[in-house]
């Protein structure tokens, strides 16, 4: 056996000599250049999670009303009614920091396949972004085309984008980060799995015809980014959002048919990954002839052909006798299908091109072969916080940090959005959660994703149970009960031992939140590798999280409601202001310790917070998050038009901390004065602390001495454009 | 109401359109493939939003050659109500059924949000349950609904009183402010001469019920029940 190879073999595909040895000897021989092609995109750390799938066995799968969790297309879970909530998010960052609308477009495209491959129909998609500051023109312009790639694609199909969040910092420069979820419904006897268990079915390939873009997308994301990166733009697909609208509803229909026995969208490593998988799953083979592949140009050759990642391809696995049934549905929406293989029993993919045998590998191997990476971690030390500057002017302070790009009203970026399409938004994006009714009946889904990323730079454990908590407290301020995960992790280059460090620490923050709220982690995604000329990203994970709210006439609101009404602070302030948007404000280093959360409080808040909402108590909540108290009830006046008198509010830390402080497990509520005796009994009975701020009313926001602004000039400084 | 719904390919508001008067008014509909040419046991065909066909070379020009158009038109030449809302007002511009463009937004975005409508006229089928004068507040979501039409088109549109709708201010007012995409003379919607014919931008079929925000569309769907009940088509 001659286990070498030329090193640059190798590097096009981003496999190291070790694993090469491993091809061999599992082969029994060398491979040849489709099957080696075919191995590195599939043993790609973006197809195969070599580095991370070890860490993530940490994470919590497993509920009672979980039905499908990670390792399909989606994660399902049981909402009741016989109806199941299907979602996952996934990054697409790579792609969209070469080439920001068409990447950010097919990231959208990419996900939306993932559920309605499910046989769900798609009702939401909420986008994670981040970028470098917009003061400088490249970041500007990757802003601008991820934005309009996200409503561009999601629009056209006609999916409401409805929640998501964006900060920016310089730690994303050069590396944007463009996460997008989506989330779908279907009744549980359809709920598809993306599994080929009967040899001799019918494969059918659906939708575009392959072209030569986005060959090596699945090694491009896997690979660190250079100056050079720019000249990968081929590497970045272009989406069709009308094409995907058809295949949408054709699946969709196609799913009601019987002897249909799997849909698999091709998404990363195209049509190596999905037939691979296909048959992987249900434990069989696949031979796949690639002369029936149709295509965009001519002269492709078996290689481009594995591995294109054209957009807007399905893979549809029927039994011979469904296939004409099939080809009505697909007639009907013009769209093309291919046969292009069969399903077997040799537990093998092979591929035919002119007549002749071109690769041949064992599922296995191919899938699940690759050795797992345990790369070496360094964990940096954590630094107490420094001294604080004291604030001079409060009011000026305020209007600074409300008008700053990181706290300034999102509407200008969200309004590009269709946000209502379906007719099922009830709260739109600009708040906690979004809230969504299911139709057909009275309940409600709510949907958030978030992770702070300065708390997790300055400790990935705490700053991912922030990013859980966060969410978990995002969901529960509409009235609804948090009830699955999903998660992208972006990091740099694992090979790092920093970088790992950051990994192990921020998955185990996550696990352990998850654990604590009793909340399984169902889909998922890792985009490592987030490294551009050594500068890595902060480590950035993000939380998709949804809940179910069992009466939808029992939501609650973000804004103040009436006059009159008292505020309320639940939850403690601390002394912590590391990490804060104020600290960033003053310019100030990023260091010390980020605010701590801690579970048991965190489990109590929402406990009293959903306790609270259920019996009508409260007239609006609002979680305190990024700019500290102020900002949120700021955010809450302005939300619902309304001024806010408080008296003096100081409480037993400083005035900065508590002002803009971002000490976690709070949350603002305003009550009727006549209920607030039964609010008293509530937070004592589940033991939230619970301070009183102020009144709502007038056409000021008025604290104490220190502040008072007409609220339209807060309005003002709220909505900057970007 | 017998009610039938176009869609096209790249149609996505045909179900809510359906949501709101199949199942919110509780009138019979059904919907139309692009393909079909019989029309004949409607009362009201809508056009309903989305992007047919991608909006490949421009919105609605594509569309307007499916072969159900050439029903379409029999039908309103005959008198029957047909409501194009947002890119099925672009398609009723394209099949000449009704006049002017609808071009890109001033602000080169896609706008989707809640906007407040002048009804400047209650004869159209539209608006019967209206008063002139009254404010709707209904969702619009579109890239090209910047209503353009020349100087002669402007002043028979308005000499006619075919302009149904206007962008406003929430009391009323017809402000530049209050104009989301730039379209001439604030102008969101307008019917042909007879009054049975009307395009829209906003999407009256979002706002149906206090839940999702309002429920202000329901009067253009209202209207049209009791002009059938009025006038036999």
């Amino acid at each position: 056996m001659a286990a070498t190879i030329d090193r640059l073999a190798l590097a096009a595909v981003a496999l190291n000599q070790d694993e090469y040895r491993t091809i061999v000897r599992a082969l029994g021989r060398d491979p040849n250049d489709l099957e080696l092609g075919m191995l590195g995109a599939m043993w790609s750390e973006h197809c195969s999670y070599k580095t991370s799938k070890a860490l993530l066995r940490q994470l919590p799968t497993e509920a009672p009303h979980v039905l499908q969790g990670p390792g399909e297309n989606a994660g399902a879970v049981d909402i009741g009614d016989g109806l199941a909530v299907v979602f996952k998010i996934e990054s697409h960052n790579h792609p969209s920091a070469i080439e920001p609308y068409q990447g950010a477009a097919t990231g959208v495209g990419g996900i939306l396949r993932d559920i309605f491959a499910m046989g769900a129909r798609p009702i939401a998609i909420l986008d994670a972004l981040r970028f470098g500051p917009l003061d400088e023109g490249r970041n500007r312009h990757l802003f601008q085309g991820v934005v309009a790639g996200i409503g561009g694609y999601g629009n056209c199909f006609g999916c409401p984008t409805v929640g998501g969040e964006v900060y920016f910092d310089s730690g994303y420069a050069d590396n944007p980060i463009v996460n997008a979820m989506c989330v779908g419904l279907v009744t549980h006897h359809r709920l598809r799995r993306a599994k080929a268990d009967r040899a001799g079915d019918v494969v059918l390939l659906v939708g575009a015809d392959t072209g030569r873009d986005g060959i090596h997308g699945a090694t491009f994301a896997s690979v660190e980014m250079d100056e050079r990166s720019a000249s990968r733009r081929p590497a970045v697909q272009v989406g069709n959002p009308f094409l995907e609208k058809l295949l949408c509803e054709a699946c969709l229909q196609l799913n009601e048919l019987d002897g249909v026995t799997a849909i698999q969208d091709l998404g990363a490593a195209g049509l190596t990954s999905a037939a691979s998988e296909l048959a992987h799953r249900g434990r069989r083979g696949i031979d796949i002839d690639i002369d029936r592949v149709s295509r965009r140009e001519q002269g492709m050759s078996a290689y481009e052909v594995m591995l294109s990642e054209s957009q807007e391809r399905m893979l549809v696995v029927v039994r011979p006798e469904a296939e004409a049934a099939a080809r009505q549905i697909f007639d009907h929406f013009e769209l093309h299908a291919d046969r292009v293989g069969n399903v077997t029993s040799t537990g093998r993919i092979r591929i035919r091109d002119g007549g002749a045998i071109a690769a041949e590998l064992p599922l296995k191997t191919l899938v699940e072969g690759v050795p797992l990476r345990s790369p070496a971690a360094a964990f940096s030390e954590k630094p107490p916080s420094p001294a604080l500057p004291s604030i001079e002017e409060p009011e000026a302070v305020l209007l600074d940090l409300i008008a700053r790009p990181n706290l300034r009203s999102r509407r200008p970026i969200y309004r590009t959005y269709d946000h209502q399409v379906q007719d099922n938004t009830v709260i739109g994006p600009g708040f906690d959660a979004a809230l969504l009714r299911v139709p057909g009946t009275h309940k409600a889904l709510a949907l958030t994703t978030d992770g702070n990323p300065w708390y997790v730079a300055l400790d990935p454990y705490e700053g991912t149970k922030a990013a859980v908590a966060e969410a978990a407290r995002n969901i529960t301020c509409t009235g609804a009960r948090p009830i699955a995960v999903t998660n992208c992790l972006n990091f740099g280059n694992p090979e790092r031992p920093r970088v790992f460090g950051q990994l192990q620490e921020s998955v185990r923050g996550m696990a352990d939140a998850c654990r604590a709220f009793d909340l399984p982690v169902v889909s998922g995604n890792v985009s490592l590798y987030n490294e551009t000329s050594e500068r890595n990203i902060p480590p950035t994970p993000v939380i998709g999280m949804v809940g179910l709210l069992d009466d939808v006439s029992a939501r609650c609101p973000a804004g103040f409601q009436d006059d009159g009404d008292l505020v309320f602070l639940l939850g403690d302030t601390r002394e912590e202001l590391a990490g804060s948007e104020y600290l960033r404000l003053l310019g100030a280093r990023l260091e010390g310790r980020p605010p701590m959360v801690s579970l048991e409080m965190e489990r109590r808040l929402q406990a009293g917070l959903l306790d609270s909402i259920g019996r009508g108590v409260l007239r609006c909540a609002h979680d305190v998050a990024e700019g500290g108290l102020l900002i949120a009830l700021a955010e809450s006046a302005l939300f619902g038009g309304r001024g806010l008198r408080c008296p003096s509010i100081v409480g037993h830390v400083s005035r900065e901390a508590f002002y803009f402080g971002e000490s976690q497990g709070r949350v603002i509520v305003s009550v009727a004065p006549r209920r607030v005796p039964e609010l008293q009994k509530l937070m004592a009975h589940h033991h939230v602390p619970l301070h009183t701020i102020g009144v709502v009313g007038g056409e000021h926001f008025q604290v104490g001495p220190d502040i008072r602004v007409p609220l339209d000039v807060l309005r003002a400084a709220w909505e900057t454009p970007f | 109401m017998r009610t039938g719904i176009v869609v096209f390919p790249g149609t996505w508001s045909d179900r809510d359109c359906a949501h709101a008067v199949g199942e919110i008014l509780g009138e019979p509909v059904r919907y139309i493939d692009h393909r079909e040419r019989d029309l004949h046991d409607l009362e009201l065909v809508i056009l309903p939003g989305g992007f047919s066909y991608g909006d490949h070379l421009r919105c609605g020009a594509i569309a307007r050659f499916a072969p159900v158009m050439e029903a379409v038109s029999d039908f309103a030449n005959r008198g029957g109500l047909v409501l194009g809302i947002c890119n099925g007002f672009q398609i009723l511009q394209e099949a000449r059924l009704l006049p002017g463009a609808l071009l890109r937004n001033a602000s080169c975005e896609f706008r989707c949000e809640w906007v407040h409508l002048r009804v400047e006229q209650s004869d159209s089928a539209f608006t019967l349950d209206a008063r002139p004068g009254q404010v709707l507040r209904i969702p619009i979501s579109h890239g090209e609904g910047n209503f353009f039409a020349d100087a002669q088109t402007l002043e028979s549109l308005e000499r006619d009183g075919r302009v149904v709708f206007r962008y406003c201010a929430p009391d009323g007012r017809v402000t530049a402010a209050a104009n989301p995409n730039g379209s001439l003379r604030n102008i969101a919607g307008i019917s042909n001469a007879r009054g049975n014919v009307v395009g829209m931008m906003p999407h009256p079929e979002r706002a149906c019920e206090a839940l999702l925000g309002g429920d202000d569309g329901l009067a253009v769907f209202r209207s049209a029940i009791h002009a059938l009940a009025r006038v036999p088509v």
